[in-house]
């Protein structure tokens, strides 16, 4: 698929050669890429391979410190996002560009607004963002500011962003990582539109299901090189994977068949309030025993961060009753709940999960760090303390294997690596991960399902929040779903399906579905 | 029962209205100036160094030509340029704000203090140098009670009320307005839509030197005719307080300054009151009437009220 000057006009984008140098890594290496007009083209890769420093250089956010690009095959100088808007480029960054005080025709005109003089023609906005949303399908409401839109939305509203400013070749980065699976169908069909429309769009994924289903063709990154140039209807996931990570990769967790012992943890019709004081969880109850992992599936806010919160001691149960190993628990603060081994992976681990100004080895001891051998008559042993967290990067291949770097110059993976060592490391028995591997690569989240697991065959309790139904059903022994902070149903991983788990994470209970289907 | 007949008595008073009037005129300004630094996202505590020196430059000059709006032009110039320092120090060093402002603060103090004695000839404070003229309103004035607090007022007074307007229609309604407040909430968005977030940084910081600056101006040339050192007395601060409990808009801005405004002109009213009586010994203590209100008012509002997300965080790109 390699393409000579003499036909770089067939495509809409080529970049050539590009190389990024940063101060300890070449993010960019020689990349080339090549992009036809009017196709999904996606970029796969781990975190870290430079799909988004090659976005960015497209993008005019850096610029390369070698390589050419063409669009339409011209050759053009990109240097900052003026430039790269002028040649019709348009990119839906991975954390939204949005201001949130701003409503959503604020946000789309921003910095090509129309007006008569200095004045702002808000009038003129509405209805050029009107006709707009509705030519593409992409309904949003034009009034509401960012903040009280939600998250599918705001991401209508940043590809009418770049719509608005004339783009023809739309980049999204990682567009479904913040998506329900409806949503996602909902972008799916929305990208089809705007592919039938002519539009080129480059699509950053790691999800190579959602790869295969949306794109034409595939260019591959792997440590800041193209690893795979591929046509998606000549491929398949494993294939690609192997791509991505220089290996064969098992994209499906092996089980062993579980064998639950004791109950561990009970909750009792627990209800629990959420920030602004309405009720989030309405009269829970479930149980988990040692060696078994509870899955708990739902579309995100329906209650499972309050649950979490509950159980965690983090937030005050209203009503309701929590037991450890029949000790009633119930409101008991976090370092109670701690020594008695309940542990917590957190759902932001940046902001829950670690203290990002720290170096790893006070990260891996917090929480331990007031007992013994981590500190001694009130002072902390920094030598043990240093051989200690040597010993758990080790044992936790987070890389660099150095602890004195701060938490927050860590990838995503590795930072969830770190939290994972400290927690693993206090011989828990029982375990809550809040969606543990968001946001991570297929090598990260291979290595913390493997672990999930190696814990439930250790017959810790596992309870398991995720919103991803592919990781609840690999990992769950059973599984239950949470709609508006109530249960509606709980099944066996092998005796439902996605449909089943899906209609009840919209709002069906079980009984109702099963008594519809017999 | 005496006080309750001495407040119903102040209250009843146009002069008292006409105090609060006077009396927010510095810090409308000076809140307008917070405002306009702190919608883009740069924290401006400089504010009341920036009157001070606004105050003696227009004092100085109003010296040397016989032209108090010379003195206000050039008060303006020296507001400009305090700010300019605060900008470039903060925008293009990505400086710490609270350490730029309060250096700047001290710079006012000193540079105040140490012209007084080449320029005037002695310390602490200038002779009657001149003052703008009030203006009269000729029908207004003489409609009762309303022409009394309104009728004749210092020209200052009716251009920072009008700025009040101004400034709301130019952030709310004109594209500079909405890319201001874009860059103060989220300047990577601006940034990547291919706005420059340092120029309009600059532009609103320039602009928040040269409104405080006025209001400085018209504590020296505008009300009292001549400079004392210090003058500014904390208004700075307050005008900070108005602004935020006016939740960056310049139009709740205003309504703060006129409460601190009110409560200026109620200790006055006070101190003064025949009824009261109050000795020369506790005065003092109806001077601490602003800021006590402040305090309360703040503690009471503040959680209510939003800042600029990115208020007070450098932009550096990587």
């Amino acid at each position: 698929m390699a393409a000579g000057i003499e036909n770089v006009k067939d495509y809409a984008v080529v970049m050539r050669g590009i190389t990024k140098r940063f101060p300890n890594v070449v993010a960019n290496d020689h990349v080339d890429l090549f992009v036809k007009k009017g196709e999904i083209h996606a970029i796969v890769g781990e975190n870290g391979a430079g799909k988004t420093t090659l976005m960015n250089q497209l993008y005019g956010l850096i610029n390369p410190d070698e390589g050419e690009i063409y669009i339409n095959g011209k050759k053009v100088n990109i240097k900052n996002p003026s430039d790269a808007i002028k040649n019709g480029i348009g990119m839906v960054h991975q954390h939204f560009m949005l201001v949130s005080n701003l409503t959503a025709v604020e946000n789309i005109i921003l910095g090509s607004e129309p007006r008569k003089g200095a004045v702002l023609d808000i009038k003129k906005a509405k209805k050029e963002v009107k006709e707009l949303s509705e030519r593409y399908g992409l309904y949003i409401d034009i009034e509401a500011k960012i903040e009280d839109t939600p998250v599918g939305m705001q991401q209508r509203i940043e590809i009418l962003k770049t719509l608005y400013r004339g783009a023809e070749i739309l980049i999204l980065d990682e567009p479904t990582a913040v998506l329900t699976p409806q949503e996602t169908e909902e972008l799916f069909e929305i990208m089809r539109k705007l592919k039938e429309s002519g539009k080129t769009i480059i699509f950053i994924s790691h999800k190579l299901n959602e790869v295969m289903e949306i794109t034409d063709t595939i260019t591959v990154m792997r440590l800041g090189k193209v690893t795979g140039n591929l046509k998606t209807s000549q491929t398949n996931p494993k294939e690609i994977a192997k791509f991505m990570v220089g290996r064969d990769v098992l994209l499906r967790v092996e089980k062993k068949p579980k064998k639950p012992k004791h109950e561990v943890l009970r909750v009792e019709n627990l209800w629990v309030k959420d920030n602004r004081g309405l009720d989030a969880v309405k009269g829970i109850s479930f149980n988990v025993r040692a060696g078994e992992i509870l899955g708990i599936a739902g579309v995100a806010g329906n209650g499972q961060t309050e649950l979490i919160e509950a159980l965690t001691g983090l937030r005050k149960a209203e009503n309701g009753k929590v037991f450890l190993l029949n000790d009633e628990v119930t409101n008991k603060d976090a370092r109670i709940l701690r020594e008695k081994g309940l542990v917590h992976i957190p759902e932001d681990r940046q902001k829950h999960g670690l203290v990002l100004q720290f170096p790893g080895y006070y990260n891996v001891i917090l929480g331990r760090h007031y007992k013994t051998p981590f500190c001694i008559d009130g002072f902390l042993d920094m030598r043990y303390i240093i051989d200690y967290s040597k010993k758990l990067f080790e044992d936790f291949d987070v890389r660099p294997k150095d602890p004195k770097i701060l938490a927050a110059n860590l990838s995503g993976g590795n930072q969830q690596k770190v939290i994972l060592a400290r927690e693993m490391s206090s011989s828990p028995i029982v375990s809550i991960f809040a969606q543990p591997t968001r946001g991570l690569d297929i090598g990260a989240i291979e290595y913390i399902h493997k672990n999930i697991l190696k814990l439930r065959d250790e017959d810790v309790a596992i309870i398991l929040v995720s919103m991803e139904l592919e990781e609840i059903f690999s990992l769950s022994d059973r599984i239950i779903v949470m709609y508006e902070g109530e249960i509606m149903g709980e099944v066996m991983p092998e005796e439902t399906s996605y449909e089943e788990v899906g209609l009840m994470m919209a709002g069906s209970k079980l009984e109702m579905i099963r008594s519809g289907i017999k | 029962m005496t006080w309750i007949i001495s407040i119903l008595n102040i209250f009843t008073n146009p002069l008292f209205y006409k105090i609060t009037l006077t009396a927010a005129t510095p810090f409308i300004f000076a809140a307008l100036g917070g405002v306009f630094s702190e919608i883009t996202g740069v924290v401006n505590i400089a504010l009341e160094g920036i009157m001070l020196l606004g105050a003696f430059v227009s004092i100085v000059f109003t010296y040397l030509t016989g032209s108090p709006w010379i003195g206000v032009l050039m008060a303006m110039i020296s507001g400009l340029g305090m700010a300019w320092l605060h900008a470039w120090a903060s925008i293009k060093w990505y400086g710490n704000q609270i350490v730029s402002g309060t250096a700047l603060i001290l710079l006012a103090q000193g540079l105040t203090g140490f012209l007084m004695e080449p320029i005037f000839g002695k310390p602490g404070q200038t002779d009657f140098i001149g003052r703008i003229k009030d203006i009269k309103i000729p029908f207004v004035k003489n409609i009762p009670f309303v022409g009394e607090i309104i009728g004749e007022l210092n020209p200052l007074v009716f251009i920072a009320i009008g700025l009040v307007f101004f400034s709301w229609w130019f952030l709310y309604k004109t594209t500079m307005g909405l890319r201001m407040r874009a860059v103060g909430e989220n300047p990577e968005a601006a940034d990547t839509l291919g706005i420059n977030v340092y120029k309009i940084r600059y532009f609103g910081v320039l602009m928040s030197g040269i409104l405080a600056s006025l209001g400085g101006a018209f504590l020296s040339v505008g009300e009292l005719g001549q400079f004392k050192e210090l003058m500014t007395g904390g208004r700075g601060f307050i005008a900070l307080a108005a602004m935020i409990l006016g939740n960056w808009n310049p139009i709740g801005a205003f309504w703060a300054c006129l409460l601190f405004g009110a409560a200026e002109a109620m200790n006055n009213q006070l101190q003064s009151s025949p009824i009261l009586q109050i000795s020369a010994s506790t005065k003092p203590l109806f001077n601490m009437l602003p800021f006590i209100v402040t305090i309360i008012v703040v503690s009471g509002f503040i959680g209510r009220t939003r800042a600029p997300a990115a208020d007070g965080v450098p932009y550096i790109k990587d």
